[in-house]
């Protein structure tokens, strides 16, 4: 069978990848180092008789794709930091409204308009904490195309699965590195399609009523069922409440619905964790790095492993712990101060073991520095 | 159908004080939808945060309340999405002007359809009485104890030059003339833009000293005249109530309709 291969871009995988989940609505406003997936989708969308639009900003767009996610669409934006700053009061209204969207962020460095062009995560931190209130989020992210593609579908499932916006993390270099894509076949990667109602016209639907599950079956805007929508507390109708037991219970599902499914949202990938000594954990684009690294010392008999998070937030802590729970070293490779560092120390039984390798400087982390990091944590010295 | 019809009885009573002028607006906008007979279905509702945005809450449409100053673009993505939807965007003046005026004069500007009402009564009232853009120099608030020295938008001026398709203005006071502009905006293909003067005596009456409800809608009476009226030339201090621009132009999702089929043939 003859393989539908190609050499493109992080961010054109993305676009694959949405399409293939049935991507139908896009919203955006450009930004380096995302615009290309808004170029991408402009031409791409309205072949499959999808909708673009590029609005007047990131807070329009994301509130546009929640408006299109209502009438029963498959909905994403994509932006950087200055404009996921921007997008975080509407992410959080999707959260309280339980509207499934698909929210990238090709991160850049920061803080404010920082590093254009250049690589950084520093934006973990912020897809989880970034809007205000208490809450759960997902967040996920890949390292290489394929994982871009099957990271992409996956966020769209879980979108559509638990009614909830998920954040996509990619970076300035899986967003602009090219490299081959085996673009999967129609079928390869299941699709989830979001819980409809079956209540009939005419009878009470409570849209805001979860089943045993969790899962709360949706009725499309212009369907049959008319009911209201709000970011306000509210109860299983969708009206404004301030009652005590009525809120409690609402952000209790709200935080719940994906914590307690995280074993369905947490994707990983591990490399020579078997009786891995020293076990790096990274994720996105510094995991192509920390891989290069594990594969080089393996070759010269270190036991060494890598633990690829593509599931940041919720964070798996049991994984962690459970893949941590022999090793002597445990090194987080980001590049961030520590965005990931902290929830691993609080996973570990003993965070003393736990180091940081990153970089801040808007330069890619490479094997070396990675490895001179790694000579003075294993004290071997430089 | 009754206007009771259009109505969730659940969700009274409502939240507004007595004298408030959206309740009429409220009532206006439900007689104009009756009398054009849209299927209740068909209706999108879409409104921001302040007083008058909670009148998405009491109408039995689909009704989506959103961020204070987002409403044009949530409708703009759900009119996109599903363009034989009707869409009703209620907004406060500071909804509409301050935090969302980059979203208006943008949905005017692609002239996609949908009616913008701007239910102004020139001050923050959900928030206790602070100035508003629509409240103008001179004027008293929360935040203006020593007189407002923000100028004004003319909504109606600001409309037409921001590119929409169809602006009127009537006031709470002319409730015959309200449904029947809500009418012509509602059946409109286009963006269309209704600004209706309405009174919060809780806040901008009790600060200017305007004296109550009925005070309030008298000055809306005595003060206004109709778009070119020669009462007008006499006394340029009125303000105009009608319709000022109705055009035909291009639709936008009538023009994104024509791009699927460019490139759906390509
Ligand atoms: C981002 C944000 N900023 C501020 C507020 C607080 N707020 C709620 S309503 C409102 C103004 C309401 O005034 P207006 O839009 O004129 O409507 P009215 O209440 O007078 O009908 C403000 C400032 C908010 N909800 N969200
Ligand atoms: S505060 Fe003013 S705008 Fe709000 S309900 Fe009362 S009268 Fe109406």
């Amino acid at each position: 069978m003859s393989q539908n291969i190609r050499f493109i871009q992080g961010n054109e995988v993305c676009v694959e990848a949405a399409l293939y989940a049935g991507l139908n609505f896009f919203a955006g406003y450009p930004i380096t180092p995302s615009t290309e997936i808004a170029e991408h989708l402009s031409l791409r969308l309205p072949q499959i008789k999808g909708r673009f639009i590029q609005m007047e900003d990131e807070i329009a767009s994301v509130c546009a794709i929640i408006g299109a996610s209502l009438t029963g669409h498959k909905v994403m934006t994509a932006t950087s930091g200055p404009g996921f700053s921007l997008m975080q009061e509407g992410l959080g209204y999707a959260i309280m409204a339980e509207i499934p969207c698909v929210i990238i962020n090709v991160q850049r460095g920061g803080p404010s308009t920082g590093l254009p062009t250049s690589v950084s995560q520093g934006d973990v931190g912020q897809a989880l904490w970034g809007t205000h209130g208490d809450h759960a989020v997902i967040a996920m992210t890949a390292s290489n195309h394929q994982d871009i593609f099957a990271m992409t579908v996956h966020a769209f499932n879980m979108a559509e699965t638990y009614r909830t916006p998920v954040i996509l993390l990619f970076d300035e270099v899986t967003g602009h590195m090219r490299e081959r894509l085996v673009i999967p076949e129609p079928g390869e990667f299941p699709l989830v399609e979001r819980l409809r109602t079956s209540v009939k016209e005419g009878v009470d639907y409570h849209p805001y009523l979860p089943r045993e599950d969790g899962r709360l079956p949706m009725s499309d805007f212009g369907g049959k069922h008319r009911y209201n929508v709000t970011g306000l507390a509210h109860d299983m109708w969708g009206f404004p409440s301030n009652n005590p037991s009525v809120v409690q219970g609402l952000l209790r599902h709200l935080v719940d619905k994906i914590n307690n499914n995280s074993h369905n949202i947490t994707r990983y990938n591990e490399y020579e964790m078997e009786d891995a000594r020293t076990v790096l954990i990274s994720y996105g684009s510094s995991a192509r790095s920390a891989l290069h690294v594990v594969k080089n010392r393996r070759a010269r008999g270190e036991r060494i492993g890598l633990l690829e998070l593509q599931t940041l937030w919720p964070f798996p802590f049991g994984l962690v712990r459970q893949k941590c729970a022999d090793a002597k070293y445990i090194v987080v490779v980001e590049m961030n101060m520590g965005q990931i560092l902290q929830p691993v120390r609080m996973a570990v039984d003993n965070p003393e073991r736990v180091y940081l390798a990153n970089r801040i400087d808007g330069v890619f982390i490479t094997p070396t520095d990675i490895k001179n990091i790694l000579r003075i944590i294993q004290g071997r010295g430089m | 159908m009754a206007i009771k019809d259009y109505i969730r009885e659940r969700f009274f009573p409502h939240m507004w004080c007595a004298g408030c002028g959206h309740g009429i607006v409220l009532n206006g906008l439900l007689r104009a939808i009756e009398q054009i007979g849209i299927s209740k279905n068909d209706i999108v509702m879409v409104s921001g945060i302040g007083c008058s945005s909670r009148i998405s809450g009491y109408v039995d449409f689909h009704t989506l309340h959103t961020l204070h100053g987002r409403a044009l673009a949530f409708a703009t993505g759900v009119k996109m999405s599903r363009p034989e939807l009707k869409l009703i965007v209620p907004m406060g003046d500071g909804d509409a002007l301050a935090i969302g005026g980059n979203h208006f004069i943008h949905a005017a500007r692609r002239n996609i359809d949908m009616t913008a009402i701007v239910m102004n009564n020139r001050i923050y009232g959900m928030t206790g009485g602070q100035y508003s853009p629509l409240s103008g120099y001179g004027t008293s608030a929360t935040t203006a104890p020593y007189s407002n020295i923000d100028h004004t938008f003319d909504v109606v001026n600001l409309s037409v030059a921001a590119g929409a398709s169809f602006v009127a203005r009537t006031t709470a006071y002319h409730v015959m003339q309200m449904i029947s502009v809500l009418k012509q905006a509602i059946l409109h293909k286009g963006f269309s833009v209704v600004e209706i003067l309405t009174q919060c005596p809780t806040y901008f009456g009790r600060k200017n000293k305007l004296g109550g409800a009925v005070e309030m809608m008298e000055y809306f009476k005595n003060n206004t005249t109709s778009v070119g009226s020669k009462a007008k030339q006499e006394n340029p201090e009125l303000i105009e109530r009608g319709v000022f621009v109705r055009k035909e132009i291009p639709e936008y999702c009538s023009e994104y309709e024509k791009i699927i089929q460019r490139a759906t043939i390509g």
